[in-house]
């Protein structure tokens, strides 16, 4: 399930290319408007890029570029769940049928559809949650049932986006907690602005700047030797070599 | 006691629950807003005054009263199918896709908000008339539009399309493409984001929409009258009754416009609600 991306968008100064490894989670850091969320939504296919070429497990994505016959998968089809910073559950449906939505969505019945929703949701420990409304969820409760809804669907490539920034002080650590569980041995791509959820869900950190990547390593390594600014910033004060 | 000069409710002051303070509206707004109501509910109060109350049963359940009003029930329903039919996927092309010269159609098809009814009925009569542009091709068919009870759901559907359309259009651009974004990234092809997503979201204004469509259906005269003619049972619907009756049995008139301002009200009342309000 490697993905590999590359992509060129002239308006917004976007040209990035860079792979993620099977069973890796990589973590796009970078300030806003440095391009994160735009490489989110372009391997989601909720954007177009001018040019460039994306491909998951062997599957083209796209393949966008003068001299060559434009490829396109549309967002259903790619098998690349999106988490973004809002949980976003459909206000019409139940916890349960919001879980249920993605396996449903890929032709399962209704009957195990649910069954595979009421696993996902006691894996992200919200079980009890099943057939409540979503609008009377707390912002942590609904950020977990999204979690197990994006999980649900069963995807190749898991896109988080800033899937913390948006909760309470106080339900991050177990959001982040219940993350670390969930995305060993999966493929995902979490765009943060938390070295701790760098150092905690990702094994490679990709930093991007005005839609450039300007740094590229194992997390440790590149927090241990900041080589940027952004980095060094963003790392004042952790002392990693204890734990290196 | 915060701001209760803007509260504009000065006997309520005191007793008022605890909790949020409304910021009301200044009161020379709510005076001007007073005359408004007035200048609508007046003439309704107005009319009621001058019904013939001793007679009014009979008035209203005389056999054309009765036939008039079942025939503008049933062809106002059936017109406000036909506009969730066709304005659903209007709104949806108007609001959620980009294609050339989409403000010129957008303009065209609001056309009939501003353009008089009986416009409306000479374009349909010219369209779908004998001599009209489809017309022809109907009548080698053996089927004959103009002066039926097709032609009246179709001039009803001609003048309160706008309404659903616009209706179900800003409730879709006010809640955003994002439920349906993350729909598709789940693995849900666009004709399922559509019915487990997007309709299910713009219902209040599907339902609004449809009220409001109902209601316009339901008085539409000038396009009718032009289009389909007044023909007892056929075509001649509960306004054109009511124009009919003012010539001969003004009582009657005024009696049956009641009937038709009290569907009006029942419909709008148990069914519209604006966005905001639940």
């Amino acid at each position: 399930m490697t993905f590999e991306l590359s992509a060129v968008i002239a308006r917004r100064g976007l040209d990035v290319s860079f792979t993620v490894a099977q069973g890796e989670t990589v973590a796009l850091l970078g300030s806003n408007g440095a391009g994160k969320s735009t490489v989110v939504e372009i391997s989601a296919g909720l954007l177009r890029p001018d040019a460039g070429r994306a491909a998951l497990a062997g599957r083209v994505l796209y393949d966008l570029g003068e001299g060559r016959p434009a490829a396109w998968l549309p967002p259903h089809a790619r098998g690349t769940a999106l988490l973004a910073q809002e949980p976003l559950l459909f206000p019409h449906l139940s916890v349960r049928d919001n879980v249920a939505f993605g396996p449903r969505s890929a032709g399962a019945s209704r009957a195990r559809s649910r069954e595979i929703a009421d696993d996902w949701l006691a894996s992200a420990e919200v079980a009890d949650l099943a057939d409540r409304r979503p609008t009377s969820l707390s912002g942590g409760q609904a950020q977990r049932v999204a979690v197990a809804r994006a999980l649900a669907a069963d995807p190749r490539l898991l896109l988080l986006d800033e899937p913390m920034t948006a909760l309470d002080v106080a339900a991050v650590p177990a959001q982040r907690r219940l993350l670390h569980r969930v995305l060993a041995g999966r493929t995902v791509i979490l765009v943060t602005h938390d070295p701790l959820d760098a150092l905690a869900l990702a094994s490679r950190v990709i930093v991007l700047e005005r839609g450039r990547i300007v740094e590229e390593g194992p997390t440790r390594t590149v927090f241990a030797h900041p080589q940027t600014a952004f980095t060094r910033a963003l790392t004042f004060g952790l002392d990693l070599s204890a734990g290196a | 006691m915060a701001l209760p000069e803007l509260t504009g409710r000065s006997t309520a002051r005191g007793s008022a629950p605890a909790g949020p303070v409304t910021l009301g509206v200044p009161r020379w707004i709510l005076a001007i807003a007073a005359v408004g109501a007035l200048f609508i509910v007046l003439p309704i109060v107005g009319m009621t005054g001058r019904v013939d109350w001793a007679h009014f049963g009979s008035l209203v359940t005389s056999p054309s009263a009765v036939t008039a009003l079942l025939l503008s029930l049933r062809t106002a329903a059936a017109s406000t199918v036909l506009c969730l039919l066709l304005g659903v996927p209007m709104a949806l092309a108007l609001a959620r896709s980009r294609f050339p010269g989409q403000r010129l159609v957008r303009a065209v098809v609001l056309l009939p908000l501003v353009l008089p009814p009986v416009v409306g009925g000479i374009a349909l009569l010219s369209t779908f008339g004998r001599r009209g542009l489809l017309g022809q091709t109907f009548e080698l068919l053996g089927v004959q539009i103009a002066f039926s009870t097709t032609a009246v759901i179709l001039a009803q559907t001609f003048v309160a399309l706008p309404f659903l359309v616009l209706s179900v259009e800003a409730t879709l651009r006010a809640s955003g493409a994002r439920y349906e974004a993350v729909a598709a990234t789940l693995g849900a092809t666009p004709s399922v984001v559509f019915w487990r997503v997007t309709l299910p979201l713009v219902l209040p204004g599907l339902v609004s929409g449809a009220v409001l469509a109902f209601a316009r259906a339901l008085g539409e005269f000038g396009a009718t009258l032009t289009f389909a003619g007044s023909l007892e049972g056929v075509t001649r619907t509960l306004p054109l009754e009511i124009y009919l009756q003012r010539e001969t049995d003004p009582d009657a008139a005024v009696a049956l416009a009641l009937v038709l301002v009290a569907v009006a009200v029942v419909v709008m009342v148990t069914a519209h609600r604006p966005r905001g309000l639940s």
